[in-house]
Protein backbone atom coordinates (compact mmCIF):
# COMPACT_ATOMS: atom_id res chain seq x y z
CA UNK A 1 0.00 0.00 0.00
CA UNK A 2 1.41 4.07 -0.66
CA UNK A 3 1.46 5.73 2.25
CA UNK A 4 2.03 9.38 2.93
CA UNK A 5 4.93 9.39 5.98
CA UNK A 6 5.75 12.98 6.04
CA UNK A 7 5.16 16.17 4.81
CA UNK A 8 7.41 19.67 3.95
CA UNK A 9 6.09 23.27 4.69
CA UNK A 10 8.61 25.66 2.38
CA UNK A 11 8.72 28.85 0.96
CA UNK A 12 8.90 29.31 -3.07
CA UNK A 13 10.60 32.71 -3.32
CA UNK A 14 12.05 33.27 -7.17
CA UNK A 15 15.40 34.83 -5.68
CA UNK A 16 16.41 31.55 -3.74
CA UNK A 17 16.48 29.78 -7.06
CA UNK A 18 18.33 32.35 -8.32
CA UNK A 19 20.79 32.30 -5.48
CA UNK A 20 21.17 28.89 -5.92
CA UNK A 21 21.55 28.94 -9.95
CA UNK A 22 24.11 31.49 -9.22
CA UNK A 23 26.03 29.93 -6.55
CA UNK A 24 25.53 32.54 -3.77
CA UNK A 25 24.24 30.41 -1.06
CA UNK A 26 27.50 31.01 0.82
CA UNK A 27 26.93 34.97 0.80
CA UNK A 28 25.96 36.94 3.63
CA UNK A 29 22.49 37.82 2.41
CA UNK A 30 21.52 34.34 1.86
CA UNK A 31 23.97 31.85 3.96
CA UNK A 32 21.32 32.22 6.97
CA UNK A 33 18.01 31.10 4.50
CA UNK A 34 20.42 28.05 3.18
CA UNK A 35 21.36 27.02 6.99
CA UNK A 36 18.01 26.52 7.59
CA UNK A 37 17.39 23.88 5.41
CA UNK A 38 20.44 21.74 5.95
CA UNK A 39 18.21 19.77 8.55
CA UNK A 40 16.12 19.07 6.06
CA UNK A 41 18.53 17.92 3.16
CA UNK A 42 19.87 15.35 6.00
CA UNK A 43 17.05 13.92 6.64
CA UNK A 44 15.86 13.49 3.15
CA UNK A 45 18.62 11.38 2.19
CA UNK A 46 17.65 9.37 4.98
CA UNK A 47 13.16 9.35 3.61
CA UNK A 48 14.34 8.48 0.45
CA UNK A 49 10.65 9.30 -0.73
CA UNK A 50 9.53 7.04 -3.60
CA UNK A 51 6.80 9.98 -4.74
CA UNK A 52 6.06 13.60 -3.65
CA UNK A 53 2.77 15.17 -4.05
CA UNK A 54 3.84 19.00 -4.83
CA UNK A 55 1.22 21.14 -3.47
CA UNK A 56 2.13 25.10 -5.57
CA UNK A 57 0.80 27.42 -7.54
CA UNK A 58 1.75 28.88 -11.01
CA UNK A 59 2.67 32.43 -11.00
CA UNK A 60 1.05 33.08 -14.89
CA UNK A 61 3.82 30.61 -16.66
CA UNK A 62 1.10 28.08 -17.27
CA UNK A 63 -1.60 29.31 -16.59
CA UNK A 64 -2.47 32.05 -18.27
CA UNK A 65 -5.67 34.69 -17.93
CA UNK A 66 -7.48 32.28 -21.01
CA UNK A 67 -7.48 29.49 -18.12
CA UNK A 68 -7.56 29.31 -14.54
CA UNK A 69 -8.36 26.34 -13.01
CA UNK A 70 -8.83 26.00 -9.13
CA UNK A 71 -7.21 23.09 -8.46
CA UNK A 72 -4.87 21.24 -11.03
CA UNK A 73 -3.07 17.76 -10.72
CA UNK A 74 -0.50 16.81 -13.57
CA UNK A 75 -0.63 13.63 -14.48
CA UNK A 76 1.84 13.72 -17.36
CA UNK A 77 5.09 11.37 -17.73
CA UNK A 78 7.54 14.58 -17.07
CA UNK A 79 7.76 18.07 -16.81
CA UNK A 80 9.70 20.71 -18.21
CA UNK A 81 11.50 23.84 -16.24
CA UNK A 82 9.40 26.75 -17.55
CA UNK A 83 10.94 29.68 -18.91
CA UNK A 84 9.59 32.70 -16.74
CA UNK A 85 11.17 35.44 -18.92
CA UNK A 86 14.70 35.11 -17.79
CA UNK A 87 15.23 31.80 -19.43
CA UNK A 88 14.52 27.87 -17.83
CA UNK A 89 16.21 27.12 -14.09
CA UNK A 90 19.17 24.62 -14.72
CA UNK A 91 17.53 22.27 -13.23
CA UNK A 92 16.08 18.38 -14.39
CA UNK A 93 13.31 17.85 -15.98
CA UNK A 94 10.66 16.79 -13.03
CA UNK A 95 9.74 13.33 -13.64
CA UNK A 96 5.69 12.48 -12.41
CA UNK A 97 3.82 9.58 -12.52
CA UNK A 98 1.40 9.23 -14.47
CA UNK A 99 -0.34 5.68 -12.90
CA UNK A 100 -0.37 7.27 -9.39
CA UNK A 101 -1.73 10.88 -10.24
CA UNK A 102 -4.63 9.25 -12.27
CA UNK A 103 -5.27 7.04 -9.81
CA UNK A 104 -5.53 10.19 -7.09
CA UNK A 105 -8.07 11.80 -9.86
CA UNK A 106 -10.43 9.40 -10.14
CA UNK A 107 -10.23 8.67 -6.42
CA UNK A 108 -10.88 12.51 -5.42
CA UNK A 109 -12.77 13.27 -8.74
CA UNK A 110 -15.08 10.78 -7.21
CA UNK A 111 -14.68 12.14 -3.61
CA UNK A 112 -16.04 15.68 -4.73
CA UNK A 113 -13.03 17.54 -5.70
CA UNK A 114 -13.01 18.53 -8.92
CA UNK A 115 -9.22 18.58 -10.18
CA UNK A 116 -8.49 19.83 -13.63
CA UNK A 117 -6.38 17.24 -15.56
CA UNK A 118 -3.54 18.80 -16.94
CA UNK A 119 -0.49 16.30 -19.19
CA UNK A 120 1.18 19.27 -20.14
CA UNK A 121 2.72 21.14 -17.52
CA UNK A 122 5.90 23.24 -17.41
CA UNK A 123 6.44 24.09 -14.07
CA UNK A 124 7.92 26.91 -12.65
CA UNK A 125 9.58 28.18 -9.75
CA UNK A 126 7.02 27.56 -6.99
CA UNK A 127 7.42 23.73 -7.90
CA UNK A 128 11.23 24.28 -8.85
CA UNK A 129 12.67 26.00 -5.82
CA UNK A 130 11.07 23.68 -3.39
CA UNK A 131 13.12 20.53 -4.95
CA UNK A 132 16.48 22.75 -4.68
CA UNK A 133 15.90 23.12 -1.54
CA UNK A 134 15.49 19.74 -0.43
CA UNK A 135 17.80 18.22 -2.94
CA UNK A 136 20.19 20.73 -3.36
CA UNK A 137 21.79 20.70 -7.51
CA UNK A 138 21.73 16.87 -8.56
CA UNK A 139 21.82 15.51 -12.05
CA UNK A 140 18.33 14.17 -11.95
CA UNK A 141 15.57 14.81 -9.05
CA UNK A 142 15.83 11.52 -6.68
CA UNK A 143 12.46 10.91 -6.55
CA UNK A 144 9.01 11.37 -8.46
CA UNK A 145 6.94 14.23 -8.53
CA UNK A 146 3.14 14.50 -8.97
CA UNK A 147 2.55 18.30 -9.05
CA UNK A 148 -1.13 20.02 -7.89
CA UNK A 149 -1.69 23.39 -8.58
CA UNK A 150 -3.33 25.76 -6.37
CA UNK A 151 -5.07 28.78 -7.61
CA UNK A 152 -3.51 31.70 -5.72
CA UNK A 153 -3.40 34.46 -8.21
CA UNK A 154 -7.11 35.14 -9.22
CA UNK A 155 -9.32 35.72 -6.33
CA UNK A 156 -11.26 34.24 -4.94
CA UNK A 157 -9.06 31.51 -4.31
CA UNK A 158 -10.06 27.96 -2.54
CA UNK A 159 -10.86 28.68 0.83
CA UNK A 160 -8.36 27.26 3.48
CA UNK A 161 -11.25 24.67 4.73
CA UNK A 162 -11.10 23.47 1.39
CA UNK A 163 -7.89 22.92 1.01
CA UNK A 164 -7.88 21.34 3.94
CA UNK A 165 -10.66 18.64 2.92
CA UNK A 166 -9.04 17.90 0.07
CA UNK A 167 -5.22 17.20 1.74
CA UNK A 168 -7.53 14.48 3.12
CA UNK A 169 -9.19 13.31 0.17
CA UNK A 170 -5.73 12.84 -1.34
CA UNK A 171 -4.53 10.64 1.54
CA UNK A 172 -7.51 8.26 1.08
CA UNK A 173 -6.43 8.40 -2.54
CA UNK A 174 -2.91 7.53 -2.14
CA UNK A 175 -3.81 4.70 0.61
CA UNK A 176 -5.91 3.19 -1.62
CA UNK A 177 -3.01 2.88 -4.35
CA UNK A 178 -1.97 -0.90 -4.21
CA UNK A 179 2.14 -0.02 -4.79
CA UNK A 180 4.53 0.04 -1.69
CA UNK A 181 5.20 3.40 -2.12
CA UNK A 182 6.74 6.09 0.18
CA UNK A 183 4.79 9.40 -0.54
CA UNK A 184 5.48 13.08 1.10
CA UNK A 185 3.56 15.65 0.86
CA UNK A 186 4.98 19.43 0.31
CA UNK A 187 2.77 22.41 0.67
CA UNK A 188 4.67 25.48 -0.24
CA UNK A 189 4.42 29.51 -0.98
CA UNK A 190 4.06 31.92 2.05
CA UNK A 191 4.63 32.97 4.68
CA UNK A 192 3.52 36.86 4.73
CA UNK A 193 4.39 39.15 1.71
CA UNK A 194 2.79 41.58 -0.76
CA UNK A 195 4.63 42.40 -3.99
CA UNK A 196 2.23 44.79 -5.18
CA UNK A 197 0.76 48.45 -4.19
CA UNK A 198 1.70 50.92 -1.54
CA UNK A 199 2.14 48.49 1.12
CA UNK A 200 4.54 46.35 -0.75
CA UNK A 201 7.07 45.11 1.48
CA UNK A 202 4.50 43.66 4.32
CA UNK A 203 6.00 41.35 6.95
CA UNK A 204 4.07 40.02 9.40
CA UNK A 205 6.08 38.31 12.34
CA UNK A 206 3.60 37.38 14.94
CA UNK A 207 1.18 36.31 11.96
CA UNK A 208 3.79 33.92 10.58
CA UNK A 209 4.49 32.28 13.55
CA UNK A 210 1.22 31.80 15.19
CA UNK A 211 0.53 30.12 11.84
CA UNK A 212 3.45 27.77 12.43
CA UNK A 213 2.01 26.88 15.76
CA UNK A 214 -1.57 26.32 14.92
CA UNK A 215 -0.67 24.32 11.37
CA UNK A 216 1.02 21.53 13.80
CA UNK A 217 -0.88 21.75 17.20
CA UNK A 218 -4.71 23.06 15.65
CA UNK A 219 -5.09 22.90 12.23
CA UNK A 220 -8.47 22.00 12.10
CA UNK A 221 -9.10 25.78 13.77
CA UNK A 222 -7.03 27.34 11.33
CA UNK A 223 -8.17 25.60 8.23
CA UNK A 224 -11.18 28.30 9.42
CA UNK A 225 -9.44 31.22 9.09
CA UNK A 226 -10.83 33.47 6.21
CA UNK A 227 -9.36 34.88 3.22
CA UNK A 228 -9.50 38.16 4.64
CA UNK A 229 -7.38 37.54 7.61
CA UNK A 230 -4.56 36.40 5.56
CA UNK A 231 -4.89 39.57 2.68
CA UNK A 232 -5.06 42.06 5.47
CA UNK A 233 -2.15 40.45 7.99
CA UNK A 234 -0.07 38.78 5.74
CA UNK A 235 -0.48 40.23 2.69
CA UNK A 236 -2.00 40.05 -0.59
CA UNK A 237 0.39 37.36 -1.32
CA UNK A 238 0.79 35.73 2.07
CA UNK A 239 -3.05 33.54 0.86
CA UNK A 240 -0.41 31.51 -0.61
CA UNK A 241 -0.19 29.89 2.72
CA UNK A 242 -3.64 28.20 2.13
CA UNK A 243 -1.55 25.68 0.07
CA UNK A 244 0.13 24.63 3.39
CA UNK A 245 -3.00 23.15 4.41
CA UNK A 246 -3.42 20.84 1.69
CA UNK A 247 0.10 19.33 2.83
CA UNK A 248 -1.46 19.51 6.64
CA UNK A 249 -4.82 17.76 6.28
CA UNK A 250 -2.93 14.22 4.38
CA UNK A 251 -1.20 13.84 7.44
CA UNK A 252 -2.03 12.45 10.76
CA UNK A 253 -3.97 14.83 13.47
CA UNK A 254 -0.69 14.22 15.77
CA UNK A 255 2.84 15.18 14.23
CA UNK A 256 6.25 15.31 15.04
CA UNK A 257 7.56 18.66 14.37
CA UNK A 258 11.50 17.53 12.95
CA UNK A 259 12.58 21.14 11.91
CA UNK A 260 10.90 24.57 11.88
CA UNK A 261 12.63 28.01 10.84
CA UNK A 262 11.46 31.18 10.47
CA UNK A 263 13.50 34.17 8.50
CA UNK A 264 12.78 37.36 7.28
CA UNK A 265 13.57 37.98 4.63
CA UNK A 266 14.09 36.68 1.17
CA UNK A 267 13.96 39.93 -1.43
CA UNK A 268 10.23 40.52 -0.40
CA UNK A 269 9.35 37.48 1.66
CA UNK A 270 9.34 35.99 5.09
CA UNK A 271 10.71 31.99 4.57
CA UNK A 272 8.89 29.37 6.79
CA UNK A 273 9.67 25.75 6.57
CA UNK A 274 8.40 22.94 8.84
CA UNK A 275 9.68 19.08 8.69
CA UNK A 276 6.69 17.22 9.47
CA UNK A 277 6.39 13.56 10.49
CA UNK A 278 3.17 11.17 11.30
CA UNK A 279 3.40 10.17 14.71
CA UNK B 1 -27.80 41.44 -4.75
CA UNK B 2 -24.06 42.29 -4.94
CA UNK B 3 -21.14 40.14 -3.42
CA UNK B 4 -19.32 41.31 -0.74
CA UNK B 5 -15.88 42.52 -0.81
CA UNK B 6 -14.34 43.64 1.97
CA UNK B 7 -11.18 42.91 0.70
CA UNK B 8 -11.21 46.39 -1.06
CA UNK B 9 -11.07 48.03 2.04
CA UNK B 10 -7.64 46.96 2.85
CA UNK B 11 -5.15 50.08 2.45
CA UNK B 12 -2.51 50.02 -0.57
CA UNK B 13 -3.78 46.72 -1.71
CA UNK B 14 -5.68 45.99 -5.07
CA UNK B 15 -6.93 42.51 -4.93
CA UNK B 16 -6.98 40.73 -8.16
CA UNK B 17 -10.80 39.30 -8.43
CA UNK B 18 -12.68 38.25 -11.23
CA UNK B 19 -13.92 42.17 -12.57
CA UNK B 20 -10.25 43.42 -12.52
CA UNK B 21 -9.38 40.14 -14.38
CA UNK B 22 -11.73 41.22 -16.87
CA UNK B 23 -10.61 44.98 -16.88
CA UNK B 24 -7.15 43.83 -17.35
CA UNK B 25 -7.26 40.74 -19.20
CA UNK B 26 -5.67 41.98 -22.79
CA UNK B 27 -3.02 44.29 -20.08
CA UNK B 28 -2.05 40.96 -18.49
CA UNK B 29 -2.21 38.39 -22.02
CA UNK B 30 0.24 41.76 -23.48
CA UNK B 31 2.23 40.74 -20.71
CA UNK B 32 2.19 36.78 -21.21
CA UNK B 33 3.56 37.25 -24.78
CA UNK B 34 7.08 39.06 -22.95
CA UNK B 35 7.43 35.17 -21.88
CA UNK B 36 8.98 34.91 -26.05
CA UNK B 37 12.61 36.02 -26.24
CA UNK B 38 11.82 36.99 -29.88
CA UNK B 39 8.57 38.89 -28.85
CA UNK B 40 10.53 40.43 -26.13
CA UNK B 41 13.12 41.91 -28.68
CA UNK B 42 10.06 43.57 -30.69
CA UNK B 43 8.89 44.91 -27.81
CA UNK B 44 11.80 46.52 -27.06
CA UNK B 45 12.55 47.73 -30.44
CA UNK B 46 9.02 49.93 -30.71
CA UNK B 47 7.18 49.59 -27.50
CA UNK B 48 4.03 51.64 -28.72
CA UNK B 49 4.13 49.33 -31.82
CA UNK B 50 4.17 46.77 -29.57
CA UNK B 51 1.35 47.91 -27.26
CA UNK B 52 -0.28 49.26 -30.48
CA UNK B 53 -1.20 45.59 -31.45
CA UNK B 54 -3.19 44.40 -28.01
CA UNK B 55 -6.67 45.71 -27.27
CA UNK B 56 -6.03 47.60 -24.24
CA UNK B 57 -6.93 51.20 -23.54
CA UNK B 58 -4.60 54.13 -24.35
CA UNK B 59 -4.69 54.12 -20.54
CA UNK B 60 -3.14 51.10 -20.29
CA UNK B 61 -0.59 51.66 -22.65
CA UNK B 62 0.33 54.71 -21.03
CA UNK B 63 0.70 53.07 -17.89
CA UNK B 64 2.88 50.69 -19.60
CA UNK B 65 5.23 53.09 -21.13
CA UNK B 66 5.66 54.96 -18.05
CA UNK B 67 6.33 51.93 -16.34
CA UNK B 68 3.76 53.20 -13.55
CA UNK B 69 3.12 49.73 -11.98
CA UNK B 70 0.41 51.08 -9.69
CA UNK B 71 -1.56 52.57 -12.15
CA UNK B 72 -1.56 48.92 -14.71
CA UNK B 73 -2.61 47.51 -11.28
CA UNK B 74 -5.58 49.85 -10.75
CA UNK B 75 -6.48 49.10 -14.51
CA UNK B 76 -6.31 45.24 -14.02
CA UNK B 77 -2.83 44.46 -14.33
CA UNK B 78 -1.64 41.35 -11.97
CA UNK B 79 1.69 41.41 -10.52
CA UNK B 80 2.68 38.15 -11.52
CA UNK B 81 1.99 39.29 -15.03
CA UNK B 82 3.21 42.53 -14.49
CA UNK B 83 6.66 41.07 -13.90
CA UNK B 84 6.95 39.87 -17.26
CA UNK B 85 7.63 43.33 -18.26
CA UNK B 86 10.24 44.48 -15.26
CA UNK B 87 11.70 40.95 -16.32
CA UNK B 88 12.03 42.15 -19.90
CA UNK B 89 13.71 45.46 -18.26
CA UNK B 90 16.15 43.39 -16.54
CA UNK B 91 14.84 44.80 -13.50
CA UNK B 92 14.55 42.58 -9.80
CA UNK B 93 11.12 41.90 -8.31
CA UNK B 94 12.39 43.87 -5.35
CA UNK B 95 13.18 46.90 -7.03
CA UNK B 96 10.26 47.07 -9.14
CA UNK B 97 8.11 46.43 -5.36
CA UNK B 98 9.92 49.58 -4.50
CA UNK B 99 8.61 51.81 -7.53
CA UNK B 100 5.27 51.20 -6.05
CA UNK B 101 5.82 52.28 -2.93
CA UNK B 102 7.17 56.00 -2.82
CA UNK B 103 10.47 54.39 -1.57
CA UNK B 104 13.95 54.51 -3.47
CA UNK B 105 14.94 51.09 -4.30
CA UNK B 106 17.89 51.07 -1.83
CA UNK B 107 15.43 52.59 1.00
CA UNK B 108 13.12 49.96 0.25
CA UNK B 109 16.11 47.04 0.50
CA UNK B 110 16.79 48.31 4.20
CA UNK B 111 13.50 47.98 5.32
CA UNK B 112 13.12 44.77 4.34
CA UNK B 113 16.31 44.11 5.37
CA UNK B 114 15.41 45.45 8.70
CA UNK B 115 11.86 42.89 8.80
CA UNK B 116 10.02 44.63 6.33
CA UNK B 117 7.03 46.52 6.72
CA UNK B 118 6.12 45.83 10.17
CA UNK B 119 1.58 45.92 10.11
CA UNK B 120 0.08 48.96 11.81
CA UNK B 121 -3.37 50.93 12.38
CA UNK B 122 -1.95 52.69 9.32
CA UNK B 123 -1.68 49.61 6.88
CA UNK B 124 -4.33 46.94 8.32
CA UNK B 125 -8.24 46.91 8.73
CA UNK B 126 -9.09 46.83 12.25
CA UNK B 127 -10.83 43.23 13.49
CA UNK B 128 -14.41 44.66 13.32
CA UNK B 129 -14.00 46.43 10.05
Amino acid sequence: MAKINAGIATSHVPAIGAAIDNGLTENEYWKPLFDGYEFAKTWMKAQKPDVILLVYNDHATAFDLNLVPTFAIATGAEFKPADEGWGPRPVPNVMGYPKLAAHIAQSVIQDDFDLTVVNTLDVDHGLTVPLSLMFGQPEQWPCRVIPIAVNVVLYPTPSGQRCYNLGKALRKAVESFDEDLNVQIWGTGGMSHQLQGPRAGLINKEFDNAFLDKIVSEPAALAKTPHLEYINLAGSEGIELIMWLIMRGALNDQVDVKKRFYHVPASNTAVGHLVLENK
Amino acid sequence: MAIDKPYKKVPGTTIFDADMASLGFHLNQFCMSLMKAPNREKFKQNEQAYLDQWPMSDEQKAAVLARDYNKMISLGGNIYFLAKIFSSDGISFQAAASTMTGMTQAEYAQMMLSGGRAPDSSNTLKKDN
